[in-house]
């Protein structure tokens, strides 16, 4: 919450985009044609992406200052100049000025320090991995707010959330509280792919083996398209996502009746549900899970869903201490996970041999390892933002920050381990 | 998603079996198309008897001036074909809503744009980049030939080998369906088992040796074979650009070679570098193809900055503007241009710091380019603008490319390309900037050298049709793709939910249409210029009344370029010999020492393109011995010691004075 004392501040970056001659100047540039249409990159329903969008219009309009005059004395020498106009000077020997010079290397250099300087502060504070502050321009996330955590599964070639501390999942359905912080754990289980609801937050890859985070808030109540923004092979451009941001005692209501079943429900989602979901499809209809097993994400990141897999966790684990030579050799077939990974492993499981089971045994024995705990590596909102301003500045996006927390001030910069 | 088993394989053919044939049907009328077309010309040269000619006067030529044409030929055909790619997209895109699937599945539309992509950047942009490179330097510098001649037409045919195979892919087998750079995990074996990313690997690594070869050439070219008085700072812009380029190409085509390596072992050989499992990472992929793939946009634009600052000083009739600030701004980008990689994958999840350094060295660039479109300004004020086809090209250049150069910069700011990333935003900025900087460059370039290469100027009717054509056709076709991006809507789709976007895609769509029909007006200015080329005959070798060496001599110039090595006193050294009434001398000519032609790099390129052929299709018998013909015969190549002849100082005499006749009757 904004207390009494703290002094009102205007936010560097939303106060610049709401300025009317900006505005005005950013719509004149991006054609009339553009304020016609439904562009949710510039208008969208949570605070992130319309601080993205702002930061669209304000680096155009910074950079109108220069190029709408380029092309202004462009169009205007070259006609005052035309060969049929005898009245024009000429000079074809003149071809040095030094006072022009510095101005034609000085005047984009100016502007980039500017546009350089917002770079610096927007993207440290829209850093996809950093908890949100902010509700809104005017709303301080609260301290005791819970955010709502969603891991996220690009699958060849639909989504899979999973909420965990609701315990249910979905296939191709988000379903997000309205004014509530969001974290999301994005993955994928085959190729590279990209996690984007432009009406929510800006895009950030979902690979394999990897976990990338995104941090959002939905502002506004509706339905909106999420999609993968990367090219994922035949299924690609089914591979869309209905996103409906609700209120949350809505939201409540609706993971209550996902976790309550019913004759829609597609049941519980576990291993084996999970490694049919994710053999390629496409255009698949939204699917709601009553409950998800506790440590399948967890797995899905390790690469282990599959019984009779070595988590990429242990195998880091034994190679950390120095591997086992060639005793190693056997665990290759466990490991695989790309190529005939799954058939070499579906054969395994088929036809199960005690020696490889207990070579699995032995080997999870020998490194104690909790498979799927991915390194926390999320960058907290800095308790103070005093780094990021100069003398004088006001700090950007104060009001989000309590002034009386007493906690005492971070480096803002905290490094990703 | 259609699961055909390609896992047959047998010693003899490898892979090739009868389902490589592809069965889609306007695939197939696409293949009757071509086979007819090219029987009918194969016929044809059959029929004239211009086998021969071709063979003796071009393919094996090591003229740096017929290798620069066959360059350009190259370029044009296949900007043809990536063009119909182009033309593809555009109506599947326009057509697919409200669940009408369009008119190409996924395996074919897929196969398209990455088609598109690979073909534009390494067979047309290139060729097109090699070729004006080739032809104008040695011209410029007051050279008879670049360094390594032989090098020169090896270069060629290695691009060209690379090529024939990416368009047999479109017959035999698939081309990749990955994008234009093969991301992995989805390039690699596991995703894409079959042919087509193989296809992708052979075509650029051979295409890639030549392009390599051809930098290190010219290098060594614009080093050492400078006219006596060309110093440094004396070189003409375009032979600065084409410097830095080819420093760019030396510095940056081995990382692509290295990464390609990569991939292939992954899929050839079983290794995991960038595979999910086993350690690999499909992120060191990303980071090292772009760490070629932006020098390469530099690559393909530096070149043709030069011919704007050769057309603008040329057509304003006036020295360039700040030419020691053009060049540092040359340098600057080279230098800069390997520092901004990963702005390519700021949503890769790098920190904000890495994003924001990445995100301001790109934002620098625009200080140098921003230089350089300040002294095009400056070069235009107080001249005298002479409205030819260049100039034409080069004020819409600069009209187009701004715009592009601002919204590239947008993309720079991190948070920014959060939201436009991969989205049809992106696609519209890098169009602008390689259609409006790179293509807009070539057809200036082409329509102010032609005269130079064929002794006759073009046809400026149709040439402008060509260009009032192409201007509104450009803007149109991407003007709806930057409003696209801002709605939300991503690269590469295939179909479409929401119909309200429909509109805005044909309006693309339509601005295709108009490109298309300034193609053909451009094909049609060269049909009619070669037809009239008697009444747009340029006798005096300087029709624009030129100012760089390469219009002293005459049009086209001979074999030798210059009887004798002229002497550079100025940075403009024609036009400064004008001014000082320097007279040709008729006098003191000496026999000419010129090389030979060969048929070796035709033929060298020729084995490598059978070798990649047998390793896409795994015919491992044919790879070991096209690869052994590769290496014994470059072998054999070293023991051919009939490199070089000399031109009779009779034939050099004639040829001078057979230009002292046209000079006379040109009345100049």
């Amino acid at each position: 919450m904004r207390s009494p004392e703290s002094p009102p501040s205007p936010r560097l970056l939303s106060a610049l985009a709401r300025v009317p001659v900006a505005r005005t100047a950013a719509a004149l540039a991006l054609t009339g044609a553009l304020s016609a249409c439904n562009s949710v990159v510039l208008d969208p329903a949570g605070d992130v992406a319309q601080q993205q969008g702002d930061l669209v219009v304000i680096s155009t309009v910074l950079m109108l200052l220069i190029i709408v005059p380029v092309m202004a004395l462009t169009i205007f020498f070259a006609w005052r100049y035309r060969a049929s106009n005898k009245e024009a000077t000429y000079e074809p020997d003149w071809d040095h000025s030094t006072q022009l010079e510095l101005v034609i290397w000085a005047a984009p250099l100016l502007i980039i320090i500017c546009l350089g300087a917002l770079t610096w502060v927007a993207t440290h504070l829209l850093d996809p991995y950093r908890t949100i502050g902010r509700i809104d321009a005017q709303t301080a996330v609260a301290h005791d707010a819970e955010p709502l955590e969603v891991e996220v599964v690009a699958l060849d070639w639909k989504w899979l959330f999973i909420y965990p501390q609701q315990g249910i999942a979905t296939v191709n359905e988000l379903v997000l509280p309205t004014n509530r912080p969001l974290q999301f754990k994005i993955t994928s289980s085959s190729v590279m792919n990209s996690f984007y609801v432009p009406a929510m937050a800006g895009q950030i890859y979902a690979m394999p083996g990897m976990e990338t985070r995104l941090h959002a808030v939905m502002n506004e109540t509706g339905d909106f398209v999420g999609l993968s923004a990367n090219y994922s092979g035949a299924g690609f451009s089914n591979m869309r996502f209905a996103t409906h941001s609700v209120t949350g005692a809505d939201f409540t209501r609706w993971a209550d009746g996902v976790k309550a079943g019913g004759k829609d429900s597609a049941g519980t989602l576990d291993r084996a549900t999970y490694l049919q979901l994710e053999k390629p499809s496409e255009k698949n209809p939204v699917a709601r899970y009553a409950s998800v097993d506790a440590d399948l994400y967890g797995a899905i990141l390790d690469m282990c869903v599959e019984p009779g897999k070595m988590c990429m966790s242990e195998m880091m684990a034994i190679d950390a201490r120095g591997g086992l030579g060639k005793a190693g050799i056997r665990n290759v077939e466990m490991l695989a996970y790309d190529k005939y990974g799954r058939r070499a492993s579906a054969e395994a499981n088929a036809n199960p041999d005690a020696a490889a089971r207990r070579e699995l045994a032995w080997v999870r024995a020998l490194c104690k390892q909790e498979p799927g705990k991915a390194p926390e590596n999320t960058v907290k909102a800095p308790a103070s933002l005093r780094s990021l301003t100069g003398a004088g500045l006001s700090a950007p996006q104060s009001v989000a920050f309590d002034q009386n927390d007493d906690a005492p001030a971070r480096p803002l910069l905290i490094s990703r381990n | 998603m259609e699961a055909v088993d390609h896992s047959h394989w047998s010693l003899l053919l490898g892979r090739l079996w009868w389902d490589a044939i592809p069965t889609e049907p306007i695939v197939l009328a696409t293949f009757v198309v071509v086979a007819l077309g090219g029987a009918a010309l194969l016929a044809g040269l059959t029929y004239f008897k211009l086998w021969g000619y071709l063979w003796k006067e071009w393919f094996t030529s090591v003229d740096h001036k017929k290798i620069g044409i066959m360059y350009m030929v190259l370029g044009l055909v296949m900007f043809l074909r990536g063009f119909a790619d182009a033309v593809m997209m555009r109506i599947q895109q326009s057509i697919a809503f409200n669940g009408n699937e369009g008119y190409l599945n996924a395996h074919h539309y897929d196969q398209i744009f990455t088609a598109h992509g690979v073909i534009m950047i390494f067979f047309v942009a290139m060729p097109f980049v090699t070729g004006l490179m080739n032809y104008i330097v040695p011209l410029q510098i007051g050279a008879r030939d670049v360094s390594f001649p032989f090098l020169n037409n090896f270069s060629f045919w290695m691009t060209t080998a690379g090529a024939v195979l990416v368009m047999m892919s479109l017959f035999v087998g698939e081309f990749a369906q990955t994008g234009w750079l093969a991301y992995p995990p989805l390039s690699n074996f596991a995703y894409s088992p079959w042919v087509g990313v193989d296809y992708y690997i052979w075509a650029l690594q051979i295409a890639g040796v030549g392009t390599l070869l051809s930098g290190v050439n010219l290098i060594a070219t614009i080093v050492k074979m400078r006219a006596p008085g060309m110093t440094m700072m004396r070189m003409p812009i375009f032979t600065w650009t084409s410097l830095c380029t080819n420093v760019l190409i030396v510095a940056a085509f081995p990382v692509l070679t290295a990464v390609m390596t990569m991939l292939t072992v992954d899929r050839y050989l079983g290794f995991n570098f960038f595979t999910n499992d086993f350690g690999g990472s499909p992120m060191m992929y990303v980071n090292l193809i772009w760490i070629w793939g932006h020098p390469e946009v530099y690559i393909l634009i530096l070149p043709l900055f030069g011919v704007f600052s050769e057309v603008t000083s040329t057509f304003c009739g006036k020295r360039l503007f700040g030419y020691s600030s053009m060049v540092y701004a040359t340098l600057v980008i080279t230098i800069l241009s390997y520092l901004v990689w990963l702005h390519h994958f700021f949503t890769m999840g790098s920190g904000a710091s890495v994003n924001s350094f990445f995100g301001i060295t790109t934002m620098v660039i625009s200080i140098p380019t921003g230089a350089k479109l300040f002294n095009w300004l400056f070069t235009m004020y107080r001249g005298r603008i002479r409205y030819e086809l260049p100039m034409m090209w080069t004020v819409a250049f600069m009209l187009t490319f701004v715009v592009g150069g601002m919204t590239g910069v947008l993309l720079a700011v991190p948070p920014a390309d959060f939201v436009l990333h991969n989205s049809l935003f992106l696609i519209a900025h890098f169009h602008n900037v390689i259609i409006g900087g790179v293509l807009f460059g070539i057809f200036a370039a082409i329509n102010y050298w032609w005269p130079k290469a064929f002794g006759f100027k073009l046809n400026e009717f149709w040439g402008k049709v060509s260009f009032w054509l192409w201007i509104p056709g450009f803007w149109f076709a991407f003007m709806p793709l930057y409003i696209l991006g801002l709605m939300g809507v991503t690269r590469r789709m295939r179909v479409f939910d929401d119909p309200s976007l429909q509109p805005f895609f044909i309006v693309a769509a339509f601005g295709a249409f108009l490109v298309a029909l300034g193609i053909a007006a451009m094909l049609v200015q060269f049909a009619v210029s070669i037809w009239k080329r008697e009444e747009l005959k340029d006798e005096t070798g300087d029709p624009w009344d030129g100012r760089t060496l390469e219009w002293s001599t005459s049009s086209p110039p001979p074999e030798y370029n210059f009887a004798f090595t002229p002497i550079v006193h100025d940075i403009d050294a024609w036009d400064d010999m004008k001014r000082c009434g320097v007279q040709r001398p008729t006098s003191g000519f000496r026999p000419i020492h010129m090389p030979k032609g060969t048929g070796a790099g035709a033929i060298l390129a020729g084995l490598s393109l059978v070798l990649g052929f047998a390793m896409i299709w795994y015919i491992w018998w044919l790879a070991a011995l096209s690869f052994a013909g590769v290496i014994g015969y470059a072998i054999a190549h070293t023991f051919n010691y009939k490199r070089d002849y000399h031109i009779p100082v009779e034939t050099v005499i004639e040829t001078e004075a057979a230009r002292d006749r046209q000079l006379a009757a040109a009345g100049a």
